[in-house]
């Protein structure tokens, strides 16, 4: 047991004696998380939109004055022609053009039916989609309030409750999934190059002729590094918090302790990494140009995993962060307990149970 | 000159195709991801799935179920009478939300001329909730506005006129059919090149370092720009190489219109791509080990691509962060991509985005050549 204790003390000196990665290390995770917090946003604010008013009587004032209103739109320019709109779209400024049709007011009075036309740049297709919806419901508002109640007989309403984001913070979302995908990337990043350093400086032949079992090495590499992540994932739950906050609703020892699963899952991914691979440079390719995309982009962080086709949503499930998302959120928001999140526990510990014996089956004890 | 860059060409090559653990890495690796993530970027919202509440049990309250169950954006997950089942459907995220209508919701309607629905909606994901809203509002204006037709008819006291509508037509510009993978594609590849090229030489001469190697090169008579250049310009290549290859092959593969010439797109990704690697030979001067390299290289990709406009837009972000996004590369190429393949930009349209590329690259490239030293 004291040779085991040596060789932990022995990483942690390696780790601390390199102040320079010492400092990324805690620095990173903090500036990305304050950074990403406030600007990461599905949120539609001050869109510009351009407005062709063919009318400009009373009414599409009024209803102008009520997209304007909202929080969405600012008004980028008046257009006059058909032509114009074109040219406005070209400059790559504006996202919308609303277009009231001639005699507007007299045709609704006449007829009780006008056309307003919205063009929507959808070279995005993303916001694109979401300013339509905004645009619609402000005007759907308009025609209700519109119409006075005593024409129409009787009037259904609906009365919403927003649950646990009743303010529909951006951060809400992103705070959880930031820190998933910054853990899963620090975490399998530096374990992934543990062994291979060894390997690439001549220094494993060492590890490998000392009485230490290679289960041991392992271990001991790992523990430093859970430490080190374990000190990121409350850092960023703090900053979450007292910075953005984002609460922590559930049960925070719970809370830790699926921390803790999910950074020996991505520790022991990168053992795994570390174990097949001969230089640092094929590991780190692996770790983070491999993990990189995938993980930002199918554990559900920035896109709902089920508006994904079948085939992507089954792809996704092979991702311990996407598993990890769900935790997080779940204890985090909504407050739920182990008999909700059960499943997802179960399927990160399978990870980490399959990850460490693959690390240790393809860990050679000769080179 | 050119003989001694030509000769540290062929060595890295060299390098670079004996290495077979790496080779794959580097070119399948990126066009896998390609294919297959360009499949996930969507925020289009359909198959909310929702619980409904039906106390009331009328004709009335019967038709707004019906409604909810022709909508393309609902799916009924169940049916209860009880809002505890209802609220554990949504904190176990069987349902996105569930409505309630309450007892006695027609009689009382009829009486009081107005009555209330219930909406609950899981709002984590705070676009999704308010966006589930709005269906649910245009759910019950359709069913308000059948109702006043019933009535008209029935009383004939009002005329067609006094219920006022606003039709709504809208048409989608350069993407009429929100095909997503029109706009994700060539991004993903953007981002995928900046990764590998910024990665590859970030590694290169820190690697050498580590290993001691670049200790033999420090004593050759190769000057530092020639070391560099012998260096950089097989990345390059790859890069570029897998930039026109990516594109091809995703046009393949997903058909995605493109308007403009690809000399355009090349040209500035050419630029782009020194830049890139620019990057990567700025951190591969002031870092001491691979690991470190790596770290610099992950946050500066992190910060590039979570801030360059593809996964959320730009417009959404505060003023201070738009403008720390006019420092960011893949921001321009992404522009650059949008104009060029989706709105036929020639290259007066992006002038600026080559200016600027231009600018930087200069500025990158000369800090990293001035911090190179060959004394270690």
């Amino acid at each position: 047991m004291r040779k085991f204790y040596g060789f932990v003390i022995k990483e942690f000196l390696h780790i601390f004696r390199d102040k320079r990665t010492l400092i990324i290390l805690f620095g990173m995770p903090v500036v990305q998380i304050l950074l990403f917090g406030f600007a990461i946003t599905n949120e539609i604010k001050d869109a510009n939109i351009a407005i062709l008013d063919l009318s400009k009587d009373a009414t599409t004032q009024k209803i102008t004055n009520k997209i304007l209103s909202s929080k969405y739109f600012l008004l980028y320019q008046n257009l006059n022609t058909y032509d114009e709109i074109e040219k406005v779209f070209r400059t790559g400024k504006i996202k919308e053009v609303v277009i009231f049709e001639q005699k507007f007011e007299e045709q609704m009075k006449k007829t009780g039916k006008a056309n307003v036309q919205i063009i929507v740049d959808a070279a995005d297709p993303n916001t694109g989609n979401t300013i339509l919806n905004y645009t619609t419901a402000i005007i759907n508002n308009f025609v209700r309030e519109y119409n006075p109640t005593s024409n129409i007989p009787y009037f259904i309403d609906i009365q919403s409750r927003l649950r646990y984001n009743p303010e529909l913070k951006g951060v809400f979302l992103f705070v959880p999934g930031l820190i998933a995908i910054i853990l899963m990337l620090v975490s399998a990043m530096m374990s992934s190059i543990s062994l291979t350093k060894e390997k690439e400086t001549g220094t494993m032949e060492v590890l490998l002729v000392s009485p230490v079992k290679p289960a041991q090495v392992i271990i001991a590499k790992v523990i430093p590094y859970s430490l080190l992540s374990f000190i990121n994932a409350v850092t960023i739950l703090l900053l979450g918090k007292f910075v953005f906050g984002v609460p922590i609703v559930g049960n925070l020892p719970f809370l830790l302790s699926e921390v803790i699963l999910f950074i020996l899952t991505s520790l022991s991914l990168g053992i795994f990494i570390s174990t097949v691979t001969s230089s640092q440079q094929v590991a780190l390719m692996i770790s983070l140009v491999g993990l990189m995309l995938p993980t930002i982009l199918l554990s559900g962080f920035i896109y709902p995993i089920e508006n994904m086709p079948l085939f992507l949503q089954i792809i996704s499930n092979i991702l311990p962060a996407r598993w990890f998302l769900i935790i997080l959120r779940d204890v985090m928001l909504k407050g739920s307990d182990i008999t909700y999140v059960w499943k997802e526990t179960l399927i990160l510990f399978g990870f980490l149970l399959f990850f460490i014996g693959l690390s240790v089956k393809n860990y050679k004890v000769r080179l | 000159m050119i003989r001694v860059i030509k000769f540290l060409i062929i060595k890295e090559f060299k390098q670079i195709f004996r290495n077979k653990s790496m080779l794959p890495l580097i070119f399948m690796m990126p066009l896998l991801q390609l294919l297959i993530l360009a499949n996930a970027a969507t925020f289009e919202i359909k198959n909310l799935n929702i619980v409904i509440i039906d106390k009331d049990q009328t004709s009335l309250s019967r038709n707004i179920a019906g409604k909810f169950k022709g909508s393309k954006y609902f799916n009924i997950v169940g049916y209860t009478f009880n809002q505890k089942t209802a609220e554990r459907e949504i904190q176990n995220r069987h349902a996105d939300l569930y409505i309630e209508i309450p007892n006695n919701f027609e009689r009382d309607l009829i009486r009081e001329q107005t009555n209330k629905i219930l909406v609950v909606v899981n709002a984590i994901d705070g676009a999704k909730g308010s966006i589930s809203n709005f269906y649910v509002q245009n759910i019950i204006n359709d069913v308000n506005k059948e109702i006043a037709e019933k009535y008209l008819i029935q009383s004939n006291t009002l005329v067609a006129a006094d219920f006022k509508q606003i039709d709504l037509n809208y048409s989608f510009w350069y993407n009429p059919d929100l095909n997503y993978k029109t706009f994700m594609v060539p991004g993903i590849l953007v981002l995928l090149v900046t990764l590998i090229g910024t990665f590859l030489s970030s590694m290169n001469i820190v690697r050498e370092k580590e290993i001691g190697t670049l200790e033999s090169i420090n004593v050759t008579p190769i000057n530092k720009i020639q070391f560099i250049i012998g260096k950089q310009t097989p990345i390059w290549i790859i890069g570029m190489f897998e930039l026109v290859f990516g594109l091809t092959l995703a046009e393949l593969v997903y058909h995605i219109p493109f308007l403009g010439s690809p000399v355009v797109l090349f040209t500035f990704g050419a630029l782009y791509l020194s830049l890139a690697l620019g990057v990567g030979l700025l951190i591969s001067t002031v870092t001491e080990t691979q690991q470190q390299a790596m770290f610099f290289t992950w946050f500066f990709m992190m910060l590039f691509i979570l801030l360059g406009g593809l996964f959320t837009a730009i417009e959404n972000m505060p003023a201070w962060a738009q403008t720390i996004t006019l420092f960011n590369p893949i921001r321009y190429f992404i522009e650059v991509v949008r104009l060029v393949m989706l709105k036929g930009a020639g290259f007066a349209d992006v002038k600026n985005h080559l200016i600027v590329i231009s600018i930087m690259s200069v500025v990158i490239n000369g800090l990293a050549v001035f911090r190179y030293r060959k004394t270690t």
